[in-house]
Order: structure tokens, then C-alpha cells, then sequence
């Protein structure tokens, strides 16, 4: 075959598929529980049923995401890292210089894996509020008189939300979750105002930087039987000039009281074993 | 020069029609372009499909214009985080064996999927569509795995905004 033929082989291509936009792309075929983490099949509720409605301070449940992994991998949900002016946030100069300093994966600033300093890549603690920022998979909600406590899938990790009329603490030593009471706004919203988050975490996947000055307000709006919507609200002076929504109106189905969610660990000894096989070799510069 | 057999024609649409998903309009346009693109690959030797900007741990090591089926023979699965990894043998154009590695996202992704720790074994022949890395090493991100019993698994696909360095917060 000639050269001129294969040349217009490549032009060819080039006008019949550059042109085609991420918009014109649609989404990767859809998700759902499926099979639990004991292997047993689980039917999705049908959807033209009308749901009952929310019932009294009750937040309880095992909700799912809309999109079954809650991968936020551009950032935080409602503000992702695209570059778009919408979703620039406020930085002070202080948070700029700070955000400098991380070197996330994803993102308009993404680096090589074996460059990164994203503390969640080597199975450090995500913290809080990145449990809510960077995979809100299946999430178990538990209430007591005196707290309410969420089972993240991701890593396997809890927080303990008060209820029992306690204050915030002053001055508290930082902990990767930090401290959280909650409060019934009306019959169906619960607020969450937690502090003393570990300086060591992000807020999100994109490197979103903190400070001792982190206040972080969750509201989980229960709009009836099955759905759960979760608005995360940043504040953070040090670091912005105003506080932001990193979710809005995140909606969570409700699953079946049975099921059971699978188990979703980061092992630093699979972790290794990734970059002997694979991780080492993908961020290693090539001919190319 | 390589030349697509009716099979491989039949799996370059197939892919087009679960991965782009689109409108009816759109789909028709997409017809057109799926008859191109074999007049193209017939004169490449490769398939060329615009697929979906990915980002998640480790997507900046891969060409994401551009994707790539080899057919091979498991020599291992590794189901684990963070990732799962898929090992296997191919014989290249020279006659020599070239031993690939190719991943997916984590197991609990991979299982809403369709995926389980046992969807593969040692000795599979199997044909892998994936995304190449930049580094030209055998190394790809799963599209689409075909199993020796003709079942295919559909790689967990993330599109996300088109993003650039220069729109960087500054």
C-alpha cells in the first residue's frame, strides 16, 4: 500500500475523530449493587414505585451514591478541579501557597503516581472531611440516643457524631477525623459541625488544602423513605476567603436493612505488591 | 500490514456502542464515523477511538486518545487494592513473547462490574482492549476484557471534564 494512501488513512482519522468532544461521550454503563459482600444477589427497588415518606429524625440506613462508587475524582463534588471559573475556589494567599504543596493524581495539576504526595495513596488515613470528598461509596448510618455513628466503606473507618447535647471542644487536639456533634435542624435534616482535623489530611482528591482553622458543617436531608441528600459546607479562613460548598445535595439511595457491604481495605502489603507488578513501571519516564 | 477481520470489526462497533453510549442523533453521526474508522484501521493496522478523559489514581501515565488489543494467555490475576492486575503473555509481530501487565480499579469496583477474583485463571487465553501507557512499556488500563468463553468484562470507565495543566488554579 502506498505511502499516500496510509497518509490519508491518518488524515482521515484525525478529521473523523478529533473533533468529537468529552460532551459528545456518554457515561460508562451504569452500576448497582448487585451482588453484596456475602455474594447474595440483591434487587434494586423498582423505580417507578413512589417512595414513603422520610420518617421522624431518622437518618438511619445503608445508602449507596448515585453513581455506586462515589468516586469524586476530580475533587470535591460540587467543586471539582476543572478549570472551569465556577469551580475556582476562593484561596487566600495562604491557601494557594498551600495548595502548591500537594501533588495530587487527578486533577488539572495530576503527576505520575511515583510523584505524588496525596498522603491516601499509601494508605494513610483520608481523615475528615475527605471521607465525604474522595469516595463516598456505601456508607451504614447508626443511631443511638446519644450519637449517631457512619461506617465508611472506603477503608473501613467510623466516625462518632454526638448527640448527647455535648459542646464542641476548645482547643482540641487534632485527630485525623476530628470532633463531631449533631443537631436536628427540623424533622428531617440533621447538622454536624466537626473540628480539630489532623493538618496532615486534604480536603479532597484535587489537594484541596486545610488549616487548624477547618470547621466543617455536613447537613443530611432525608427527602423521603429511600433518599438521603448530604450538603458539605467548608470553612476554613486560613485558607479561603469564605466558606464554599463542597456538596450539594449529594443524593444517596437507601438499600435493602440486609445487605451487606463489601469490605474495602488499603493494605500496605497489596499496595507494595501494585508497584512491583504495575506502579513502579507506569510512572517510569519511557522512549516516548 | 494487518487487516481487521469481520470479528474485529464486529468488536470495534460493539465497544463503540456500550463505551460512547449516545443520543440518537448522535448515534447516527457515530454510524458514519464507525465505517470510517474500519477504512482507517484497515489502513493503520490499529484501531484509533476517541475515548473518555479518565481520572483516578495513576490515569496520568495513560494515553487516553488511544487504545490498543492484545491477545495473550493469563499469567497471573491479582485481585487486590489498589488496584487489580491482570498478567499475561502475548507473541508480538517479531515472534517474540512479550509479557504484559494491565490493570483495572479496585476489586469492590470491579465486582458492581461483573468482575470476581476468579474471572480468570493461568492458561486463559484472553484479548484485552485497554489504554497504552505513555512510556511505551507493555503496560495498559483495562477497557474491556474477552474471555476464553466469549464473555466480555467492561473496565470501570470514569469520563470526567476535559482538564488542562494551564487551567491550574494560580
Amino acid at each position: 500500500m502506498s505511502n499516500r494512501i496510509v497518509v490519508a488513512g491518518v488524515a482521515l482519522a484525525a478529521l473523523t475523530f478529533l473533533p468529537l468532544s468529552h460532551a459528545q461521550i456518554g457515561a460508562p454503563p451504569p452500576t448497582s449493587p448487585g451482588i453484596d459482600g456475602w455474594g447474595r444477589t440483591i434487587t434494586p427497588p423498582a423505580k417507578d414505585q413512589k417512595p414513603a415518606p422520610a420518617p421522624v429524625h431518622d437518618i438511619s440506613g445503608i445508602w449507596d451514591p448515585p453513581n455506586g462508587v462515589g468516586n469524586q475524582v476530580l475533587g470535591a463534588y460540587s467543586m471539582p478541579e476543572d478549570g472551569k471559573p465556577e469551580h475556582q475556589l476562593p484561596y487566600t494567599k495562604e491557601g494557594l501557597e498551600a495548595l502548591k504543596e500537594t501533588k495530587p493524581t487527578n486533577g488539572v495539576r495530576s503527576v505520575l503516581p511515583a510523584e505524588t504526595n496525596d498522603p491516601v495513596i499509601p494508605c494513610d488515613p483520608q481523615g475528615f472531611p475527605r471521607s465525604d470528598l474522595h469516595e463516598l461509596r456505601t456508607t451504614q448510618i447508626l443511631q443511638t440516643p446519644q450519637k449517631v455513628v457512619i461506617l465508611y466503606q472506603f477503608n473501613k473507618i467510623w466516625r462518632v457524631i454526638w448527640t448527647d447535647g455535648r459542646e464542641l471542644p476548645k482547643d482540641p487536639e487534632p485527630r485525623w477525623f476530628g470532633y463531631s456533634v449533631g443537631k436536628w435542624a427540623d424533622d428531617y435534616t440533621f447538622v454536624v459541625e466537626t473540628i480539630g482535623m489532623d493538618e496532615r489530611t486534604w480536603v479532597d482528591r484535587a489537594g484541596r488544602p486545610h488549616s487548624d482553622q477547618l470547621r466543617v458543617e455536613e447537613r443530611f436531608h432525608r427527602v423521603d423513605l429511600n433518599h438521603l441528600e448530604l450538603t458539605v459546607t467548608i470553612n476554613d479562613p486560613k485558607m479561603y476567603t469564605r466558606p464554599w460548598n463542597a456538596m450539594e445535595n449529594f443524593r444517596m439511595n437507601l438499600l435493602q436493612p440486609a445487605f451487606d457491604v463489601h469490605e474495602f481495605v488499603c493494605s500496605p502489603s497489596e499496595f507494595t505488591e501494585y508497584n512491583k507488578l504495575l506502579g513502579n513501571s507506569i510512572s517510569e519516564r519511557g522512549n516516548k | 500490514m494487518q487487516t481487521l477481520s469481520s470479528l474485529e470489526r464486529e468488536k470495534i462497533l460493539e465497544e463503540q456502542r456500550w463505551t460512547h453510549r449516545l443520543a440518537k442523533s448522535q448515534m447516527r453521526r457515530w454510524s458514519l464515523k464507525a465505517k470510517l474508522l474500519i477504512v482507517v484501521s484497515l489502513s493503520l493496522g490499529v484501531s484509533i477511538l476517541t475515548v473518555p478523559a479518565f481520572a483516578h489514581h495513576g490515569y496520568a501515565a495513560y494515553e487516553t486518545d488511544r487504545k490498543i488489543t492484545v491477545t495473550g494467555t493469563v499469567t497471573e490475576w491479582f485481585w487486590a487494592n489498589p488496584h487489580c492486575v491482570l498478567q499475561f503473555d502475548a507473541t508480538d509481530d517479531k515472534g517474540q513473547v512479550v509479557h504484559w501487565g494491565a490493570e483495572t480499579e479496585n476489586p469492590t469496583t470491579m465486582t458492581r462490574q461483573g468482575w470476581t477474583k476468579e474471572s480468570m485463571k493461568p492458561g486463559d487465553k484472553v484479548t484485552v482492549t485497554m489504554l497504552p501507557v505513555k512510556n511505551g512499556k507493555p503496560i495498559g488500563r483495562i477497557l474491556e476484557v474477552v474471555l476464553p468463553n466469549g464473555e466480555k468484562l467492561a473496565g470501570r470507565v470514569n469520563p470526567a471534564t476535559e482538564v488542562k495543566p494551564q487551567d491550574a488554579p494560580k
